[in-house]
Order: C-alpha cells, then structure tokens, then sequence
C-alpha cells in the first residue's frame, strides 16, 4: 500500500466492529450478537448473514434487550449487544447497571453512532454522554477505538476479557490511523502517536486524527505537540498521561463527547491525584448538537484539526 | 412431597421470612408471605436443583424479579439447604452476605435483581440460551402484580412469546396490593391473564395457596409446547400471620419485638394444626 492510499483508506467503526464480530465467530463459539432492530445501521448484520443462528433481534425494546443478554450470560454465552449509543447506555443505562454491571456479567455492550457524527438525525441521537454514564458503573470497562484497526482489536480484547466492557463505535467513515506494524492493543494502555514537548494532546476516538491533523499545524508554528491515543478511557493509562503531563506541564483533551464526565475529567481526575496542571478540555461545550451532515458538524463544533489546533493555540497563549 | 409436608415447610418458610425482617428491623414482609408456598414448591419439588451444587450447569433456574420479597426467597434457600437457617437475621445488616434485594454472590441466587421489571428479561434470556444449545433446564421467574406496571415486563413477555420459549414459565404473584394501594386503584394492570395470553403465553390461574392447584399447574406447564407458560396466583398479601394479612400497611415493614412474638404466635399455632392434621 503505498502512503497516498493509507491516506485515503477510511473506514466506518460501526463497519469495523460487524466484520470483527463475524472474524470472531469461528474462535468464539459461545459469542451471540443481539440488536434492537438496527442489524443493518450497527453492522451485525454482517454477523447475522454469516451466523444467523446466533444473531438474535429483539425488536425495538433495549432494556429488555439488555436484560435478556445478561441471562445468556449467566448460561455461559458471551453476548454483544448492539443498538445506537444514545439508547444502549442512554435509554438501557439502569439495566446496564443493575442488570449487568452489578453482578459482573460477562455481557459486551457495542454501541454505535455516538457522538454528533452520526450527522443528520440531529440531537435526539447524537449521544454525548454515554462516555460519562459507562464510566461511573463498578466494573465496567469504556473503550472508544479510533480507527478501523483499533475497533476490531478492541473487540477481540473485549471477547478475551471476562466482565462487563462498553466499546463506542461512530457512524462516520473515519482515515486508518494504526495501520502499522508494531501496533499492539491492550486493554488500559495508551499509546504515544505522536511526541512532543510543549502541550499534550490527550484524545479518542475520531479526535485523535484531529489530534494528528492539529499537531502538524503546530509543528509548522514550531510548537511541538505530543499526542496521545487513549481507547480504554476506563481503566485509564494513568501513568502514560502524568508521564506526559510531566514532561509538556500542559494537557488538552479532545473527544467527542461532552467536556462533561468523558475523557476529559477522566484525565483530570488522574492529574489532580498526582501532577496537576493546566488542562482544557475539547469535547461538546454542554450543548446538544443539531442536524447536518457528519463534517460540518465536527468543524462546527471544533473537533476536526483545525478547531483542534486553533483550542490549542489560544490555550498556550 | 405430600402437600402435608410442604404445608409445614412453607410454614418454617414464613417463620424465616418473619425472623429475617425482625433480624433486619426493615425489609418486605407481605409479598414474602403471600409467595411463600410457590418459593417452597418450587425448591422443595419443582426445580431440578441441588443445595450441595449450586452453580451445576444443568440445575433449573430461578429469578426473582420481585426481588424485594428476597426473605421470601432467602428462607426458602436456607431451608433447602444451601446456608444456615441461623444466617436469616442477618439480612441487610452491614458485612452479612444476605443483601437486601437478591445478589449473585449468595448461594442458590441465580440473579441479582430487585429494580422491578428486569428478572424477568434475565430470566428469558436464560430460557433462550437453553434453547440455544439444545440443553434441558428449565427457567423460572417470580413477578409481583404491581410490578406489572414496569413497561420492560410487556417487553420481556413480548420476547419470550415470540421466541416460543416453553422452557419459560412466569408466575405472577397477584396479590392485589403495592404501596400506595390496591392495584386496581394506583394503575391496574387487569386483566392480568388476557394480557399474557395476548403476548402469547399459555396462562393458568390458580390458588396461591393452594398445593394441588400449584402442583397441577406446573405439570401442565411442562406439557405445553411452542410457548412460555404464565402462572397467574391469586394470592393473600401476609398469608399466615394474622396482622399482616391483606394489609398495604405490611408490604415493607419490619414488625417490633410485640408484634415479632404476636407473628411467631400465629405461625406456632399452624404448625401445631398441621401436624394435629396429619
């Protein structure tokens, strides 16, 4: 593959966790994928043309389908259920806590379209807190990839772990960012992409790209930005980020969820216990977003590399 | 078991149940004792289950998604076997592994529940697993009636018609009161039985207390195919001591030492009944 088609190689997580799902199959035979009539815009419904035995709809009922995924579990099935963010962790939220959380269940929630690039649909469905609400269950573990390549490791991580994991997935085609060699995945571990030493540039999800994007505009400026990719934002890499921290003594947080209960205050828990500094939070202001198309909306409210870059910019002045 | 004896074991269930809510100075009395008969059949005869082994694969399963009446389900366990009788004071006292609402952690719980209308969709989707992997055991959910009120039960009941599970019988515990009142008068969920069948459920109503009727109507659960089973038993709120019967008042209250002795009282006197009857 050459450097220019990396560069246009762009692949939805929704897209990325149907096909880990059906690659799964094979090796995981007690996995069992469930959705609330959404197969086709969660992409189980590449697991349920291969597997439909294992597939199982049931119909636009979310708490009951959470319930039902915490009985498989406690039967020895590794259930994976699938909806839309906003009603995954947002309408089944007391399910997930009492019903899977609080026993410990073995119980994968995969929830897609989160965040305002699911676009068009408007706020009604663009979840920005599900973030916040999967971090404060005991137990639970958040995970947020940022491209194709990190969403099919964290599914099969999610698979190999034992116990109650939430991966976020986008709606949005997003660039492959980990397509390298070395990458390796692990439950808990962040990765440096990018060192610097002035600011550090803490991100998930789609915002890492912004982070990358943003960080070469500073370059040129000559501000050397360090960026760090965090998927497990629970249990966060705590030692990574005030590793950092130490190092640039300035942290901004970019995510694409609201600057409340996400990433960020989860970074800023982590500095406050051990290295405090100055951190500014990116992410959606305490705002509902709007209809428009996935792009627009990320410029709009500064998630893309160039809003990304222009927070830092006023942060370090 | 000979109904003789499971009269006596319900009996010894309710003195449980009473002596845990006293031990606990807090805690649901009322549908703990109107359940009592269906929690002793159901371990005393009905589920395939064994005390010494409670997490065997093949064991039939319970869910109590009334969770709140956990003495009810707690005294049943004990007295089956699978932890001292002696523990049942203990309940939800801080350090004691009996938790006010039903926990996995404790021996012969099959899930953790108590937020009304999720045991029952834990409890299909163990019926669904059976069914996944052809394997036998059978799955059992206790609802209150007031619980019916939960929209997820209609979800739940919607699933497991749908599915065909007969491996899946819901009892519902129609006992006429939840907190605030009758439950025809708070927001009633009648007609309880047309409401199942509607969901495509095979439905049997049935006394609660009534050993014949529970035992007939189990039976005919097993013989029925391509859909879950709901048992419907009509029921007294407090069944068996005197001052707690039919009572709204009883529903989630702990009785003093007076009245502690006063229910003890009752509950001797059945039991000498019962063994005069024999």
């Amino acid at each position: 593959m050459t450097v220019e088609e990396k560069i246009v190689k762009k692949i939805a997580t929704r897209e990325s966790y149907g096909n880990a799902l059906k690659e799964l199959a094979e090796e995981f035979p007690d996995l069992v994928v469930l959705d609330a009539d959404l197969a086709a815009a969660t992409k189980t419904s590449i697991f349920k043309k291969a597997y439909p035995d294992r597939h199982i709809d049931c119909g636009i009922a979310e708490s009951n389908m959470v319930g039902v995924a915490a009985g498989l579990a406690t039967v020895g099935k590794i259930p994976f259920v699938s909806s839309f963010a906003m009603f995954a962790a947002g309408r089944a939220f007391e399910q997930v806590r009492n019903s899977v959380g609080y026993p410990h269940l073995n119980v994968k929630i995969g929830a897609t379209h989160a965040g305002i690039s699911v676009g068009e649909d408007g706020a009604s469905h663009q979840c920005n807190e599900d973030l916040a609400l999967m971090r404060t269950i005991p137990g639970m573990v958040v995970m947020c990839p940022s491209d194709d390549v990190e969403a099919r490791a964290a599914v099969r991580a999610a698979l190999e772990y034992k116990g109650p994991v939430y991966l976020r997935f986008g709606r949005a085609a997003v660039p492959v960012i980990n397509d390298r060699p070395d990458y390796h995945f692990e439950i808990g571990k962040g990765s440096v992409v990018k060192e610097g030493n002035d600011v550090t540039i803490v991100a998930t999800g789609i915002c890492v790209d912004s982070a990358l994007g943003a960080a070469a505009m500073l370059e040129a400026e000559g501000i050397s930005a360090e960026v760090i990719n965090i998927c497990t934002i629970k249990p966060l890499d705590e030692e990574l980020i005030v590793k950092s921290a130490k190092k640039t003594g300035r942290v901004v947080t970019a995510e694409e969820h609201s600057v409340i209960g996400g990433l960020g205050s989860a970074v800023c828990d982590a500095l406050c216990k051990s290295y405090p500094v100055p951190v500014c939070k990116i992410g959606m202001q305490d705002v509902f977003g709007e209809s428009g198309s996935a792009a627009a909306l990320i410029e709009k409210y500064g998630l893309d590399a160039k809003g990304v870059y222009k927070t830092v910019k006023g942060f370090l002045s | 078991m000979k109904n003789i004896e499971l009269q006596k074991m319900a009996n010894e269930v309710r003195k449980g149940i009473v002596t845990a809510v006293h031990g606990a100075k807090a805690g649901h009395p009322g549908g703990s004792l109107s359940a009592a008969d269906m929690f002793t059949f159901l371990y005393f005869e009905e589920m395939n289950i064994d005390p010494a082994d409670p997490h065997r694969e093949d064991r039939d399963r319970f869910v109590l998604s009334k969770g709140h009446t956990a003495p009810g389900l707690y005294s049943a366990l004990a007295n089956r076997g699978y932890f001292p009788v002696e523990d049942l004071p203990t309940l939800r006292h801080l350090g004691s592994y009996l938790q006010g609402h039903p926990c996995m952690h404790i021996p012969g719980v099959d899930m953790s529940s108590g937020s009304l209308g999720q045991g029952i969709s834990a409890a299909a989707g163990m019926a669904l697993g059976a069914k996944l992997d052809g394997r036998t055991f059978r799955v059992y959910t206790l609802l209150g009636d007031g619980e019916l009120e939960e929209g997820q039960v209609w979800e739940a009941a919607m699933f497991a018609g749908h599915r065909k599970l007969d491996n899946f019988c819901v009892i519902v515990d129609n006992n006429n009161l939840q907190i605030d009142g009758p439950i025809t008068e708070v927001c009633s969920p009648y007609p309880i039985d047309k409401k199942f069948e509607a969901f495509n459920f095979h439905v049997i109503n049935i006394d609660a207390h009534d050993f014949d009727q529970i035992r007939a109507a189990f039976a005919e659960a097993r013989t029925v195919k391509g859909m879950p089973t709901c048992i419907v038993m009509h029921s007294l709120k407090g069944k068996g001591v005197s001052f707690m019967e039919n009572s709204v008042d009883w529903h989630g209250k702990a009785p003093n030492d007076e009245e502690y002795a006063i229910a003890m009282a009752d509950l001797e006197k059945i039991g000498r009944q019962l063994e005069n009857a024999e």
